[in-house]
């Protein structure tokens, strides 16, 4: 791809060509709407880096075949919608059980179910963190313009790695087909992380161990020579299934710490107009963008209010969202769903602050003038 | 111009997507903000399909079209659908051979032989949606002519550079022509 120029890119390629950049090898998926061009363009440009696509029997045959190419030491990515990402939760499970890095892309659309193929929705922000059974953390990543696809989906990459741990990277129907202005980055200016390779040889290696100071245990590929067992019953340091209580509870311990005990790393959020605000919108994706354009004309009317975007869903922001919650009157969350993260702030900030939440799930984005009337109308709850 | 919003519109298939994205890389070479999104049913050909530009000078948020300041229907069915989304003083760009159209007194009709021109004057109907391109660009000059050649090049098959070359100058011929009122009728 040209670098250092500015391009008309649409969302959907600027996640292709981000997760090529990254490093992404491998591509397993089943297409649909509307992620379907993510399918479309690794298959055209994968084999031509000699990576590999492969178009799988279903959802599920998926996500499997990209934790098998993960674990052969590829970086690989699937994508889907709605109805596929319900059918991935097995294996994200499995992903985040036997610590394999990868990521999965959903592109949403209206639900439940098939719902609105070509409509955008968020409706899948508690799947993403809650989908898969059994407790365990997740990251999420959530971008607003086709800019931020490209460097999200660098992000999704690089944490999957880091933290070895399937990364969901979350997007809008509208942003995923959007085409729009970005200027290409030079690739020296961008930071690839890739997972950290055994420092002990095939014998002494011990799978599921972590090495005073590393945040996870280190990964051989397979085919590398060591061997060793996947598996997502719970398990001890050399991969073999235990029901030694012990094992179970440290295991899941770390499972969950390495994610919540790095949540200043992880997470990310911009800040608009939020300096001496005194009410605040959280709002997130395309949603985020029609919030930016309803402060600017509540601002000129002179009310004191900003923006709270999370860029990180999950885990979320905990300490700066209770840190604004002390200090403001209310906080407002809209989103294309009934109210799904306002749930996960009203149990941050509700108990300092007044949430209230706008939501909408008729298929069409919230526009800026609904959020100017509903804030000046004061009101503190509404879903349409 | 600060803001500028455009909606092509007609069947799936007649090419409208492909010409909003066209219409979008010019203005990007022009240097302005821009933003291309599209609306479409679940199926390949037919049905309604509608694509929307917004030229800007400033920064874009919201990235679908409110009121349109141009409205080009190729297909009765979308004229109807998408007229309402016309700003006052806006402006209607209608194929010729949509018969009872509807008529709103506050804008500016446009109708003309884009359907047909591309057909027989071109002999290649599927080179429509580049002649609406042409006469879009000489109502509103919301692009340079040189970018918009150029982005109608990069995009276009091989071998077909010609062909939609002059696919453009016939659009815009045909709204220098109307000015003389040899097409349609102004309202």
């Amino acid at each position: 791809m040209p670098e250092g120029r500015i391009k008309l890119m649409q969302g959907n390629e600027a996640c292709v060509e981000a997760a090529i950049i990254a490093g992404m090898e491998f591509f397993a998926g089943y297409p649909i709407t509307p992620s379907t061009e993510i399918a479309e363009l690794s298959a055209a440009k994968l084999p031509r880096i000699g990576g590999k696509f492969i178009q799988m029997e279903d959802e599920i045959g998926s996500i499997s075949a990209v934790i098998g190419a993960s674990l052969a030491g590829k970086k690989s990515m699937t994508a889907t919608s709605g109805p596929g990402f319900s059918l991935k939760q097995e294996g994200i499970g499995y992903a985040i059980m036997a610590e394999v890095p990868c990521v999965i892309v959903n592109v949403q659309r209206g639900g439940p179910s098939t719902g609105m193929p070509t409509s955008p929705a968020q409706g899948d922000i508690m799947q993403a963190r809650w989908g898969t059974h059994g407790d365990h953390s997740i990251i999420a990543l959530y971008p607003s313009t086709v800019r931020e696809i490209f460097d999200t989906t660098i992000r999704a990459f690089n944490l999957a790695e880091k933290y070895r741990t399937p990364v969901i990277l979350l997007m809008d129907e509208v942003i995923g087909h959007m085409r729009e202005k970005i200027l290409v980055p030079n690739k020296n200016d961008i930071k690839i992380y890739n997972r950290k390779k055994p420092t002990s040889g095939p014998k002494d290696y011990r799978p599921y161990q972590v090495k005073e100071g590393d945040i996870v245990p280190q990964m051989a590929s397979f085919g590398e020579g060591y061997r060793f067992h996947v598996t997502g019953l719970v398990h001890n340091e050399m991969g073999f299934p235990s029901n030694d209580n012990k094992v179970a509870q440290n295991l899941i311990n770390r499972l969950i710490n390495k994610i919540e005990n790095n949540i200043e790393d992880i997470v990310e959020y911009e800040e608009y107009r939020l300096e001496d605000a005194e009410e605040i919108i959280v709002a997130y994706g395309v949603t985020a963008r029609s919030a930016k354009s309803a402060i600017d004309i509540l601002r000129d009317e002179g009310l004191k209010i900003g923006l709270f975007r999370p860029i990180t869903i999950w885990p979320v922001a905990q300490r700066q969202l209770e840190e604004i919650a002390k200090k403001v009157n209310s906080i407002l969350v809209v989103e294309m769903n009934m109210g799904q993260y306002a749930l996960e702030i009203d149990r941050i900030a509700g108990k300092y602050t007044r949430v209230g939440k706008y939501g909408r799930v008729d298929g069409e984005l919230v526009t800026p003038e609904e959020i100017v009337s509903f804030v000046r109308e004061g009101k503190d709850c509404q879903a349409n | 111009m600060a803001y500028f919003e455009l909606i092509l519109s007609g069947s799936g298939g007649q090419g409208l997507i492909l010409a909003g994205i066209i219409l979008a890389e010019a203005a990007l070479h022009d240097g302005k903000n821009v933003v291309q999104t599209q609306s479409y049913g679940p199926e390949a050909r037919g049905g309604s399909s509608r694509a929307e530009v917004i030229i800007s000078d400033s920064l874009i948020n919201y990235p679908k079209v409110k009121k349109c300041d141009i409205l080009l229907s190729l297909t009765k069915q979308a004229c109807d659908k998408y007229i309402n989304f016309l700003k006052p003083g806006g402006i209607l760009i209608v194929d010729e051979s949509i018969e009872n159209k509807l008529e709103r007194e506050d804008i500016k009709i446009y109708s003309i032989p884009i359907l047909h021109t591309a057909a027989n004057k071109l002999g290649k109907a599927m080179v429509a949606n580049i002649v609406a391109l042409g006469s879009i660009y000489q109502i509103t000059k919301i692009v340079s002519k040189d970018a918009l050649e150029n982005a109608v090049l990069k995009r276009v098959p091989a071998g077909t550079e010609e062909l939609n070359k002059k696919a453009l100058e016939e659009g815009i011929e045909l709204i220098k022509k109307y000015k003389d009122g040899l097409y349609g009728r102004v309202c």
